[in-house]
């Protein structure tokens, strides 16, 4: 048997922040977006344990200023594309700028100094990674998830997808399936 | 801490195409540290040595002697050890059918050699680039498909 699963990585996080803390006997208040304040004064020691306890499931403490508005940034770009509820209409450059207190452009070029890419290329990154996971899920067609994800058309979807992995989308969906049934074959 | 530079292995028997892949390497802005080998047979005998520490991409020729791309990255993929290794293949070729039958096999990247160098520079570069996205954004590796 198969079955097709999909996940909410917002809840995911919270959930394991959540049974950490506890697990720590840690006092705090979660604030969003990556964020965590602290009750009380915790020794270094007792951070780094938490810390520890963290690394296994990808989530880390975020040191200096700059690596943190980094991830800030990032944080409200998967909010703005993941998360249905998020409803945004104005542009995402004027969102991120209104969210986050700094300049367009100071945002914009930090994060292509840090992360090697820039905001519109990360939008456009994660967008089609969302759009790779919908077509696996095979629950929707390609012009459901365009309009799902605000393209103008199936076809500017089709070619920003074109663009950025080097394959089509059906090309990628026949890929999937066909690694799927050599995976199945070779487990039975 | 995460790391900040991409360790890349590069097999090829061709001595030539090694200069010139880790010339382009040099001269990215993403720090890399890269070691090569000379073919199949002694890319898997550096992955399952146990003192390695496992390379984030490995970039594949595919026509080589002893043991060929195609049945190197059959081996990679068989063990769990490498599941975390993206693996571009480069070749020459640009037939449909191969293309697709490497990623069917479970090649992240397929790079179509280009002829010259400064080519070469610019799809190391994005490759990298993406890889890098892959690796510091917690991506679905499953899902990473790349063609150049």
């Amino acid at each position: 048997m198969k079955v097709f699963i999909k996940f909410d990585f917002n809840s995911i996080c919270k959930k394991v922040l959540e049974e950490k803390l506890e697990e720590h006997q840690l006092k705090h208040k979660v604030l969003g977006f990556g964020e965590i304040e602290f009750l009380e004064k915790i020794s270094e020691e007792k951070l780094n344990a938490f810390s520890n306890t963290l690394l296994p499931y990808g989530i880390e403490i975020v040191e200096n200023q700059k690596a943190i508005l980094i991830q800030k940034i990032k944080d409200v770009i998967m909010d703005m594309i993941f998360n249905e509820s998020t409803n945004i209409n104005v542009k995402s450059s004027v969102y991120l700028a209104d969210k986050l207190g700094h300049s367009y452009g100071y945002l914009s070029n930090l994060f292509s100094e840090v992360t090697y890419t820039s905001i519109e290329n990360f939008i456009i990154i994660q967008k089609i990674e969302y759009t790779k996971q919908l077509i696996i899920n095979n629950q929707l067609s390609l012009t459901e998830i365009a309009f799902k994800l605000n393209y103008s058309s199936v076809a500017h979807l089709s070619s920003q997808f074109k663009n950025t992995t080097g394959i089509t989308p059906s090309a990628f969906q026949r890929i999937i399936k066909k690694r799927r049934e050599i995976a199945t074959k070779n487990i039975n | 801490m995460q790391q900040d530079f991409i360790l890349i292995t590069l097999a090829d028997d061709d001595e030539d195409d090694r200069l010139f892949f880790t010339d382009a390497f040099d001269e990215l802005k993403i720090n890399t540290v890269v070691n090569t080998v000379n073919n199949g047979k002694e890319l898997l005998s550096f992955l399952n040595h146990p003192e390695t520490v496992l390379p984030n991409i490995i970039f594949l020729d595919l026509n080589m002697p002893i043991l060929n791309g195609i049945d190197c990255l059959k081996e990679i993929k068989l063990n769990d050890k490498f599941k975390d290794i993206a693996i571009a293949i480069y070749s020459t070729s640009s037939s449909e059918k191969d293309i697709e039958n490497t990623f069917v096999l479970g090649a992240n990247i397929y790079i179509k050699k280009p002829s010259n160098f400064n080519e070469l520079k610019k799809i190391l570069a994005d490759v990298v680039t993406i890889n890098w996205q892959y690796h510091t954004n917690g991506l679905n590796k499953d899902n990473f498909l790349l063609r150049m």
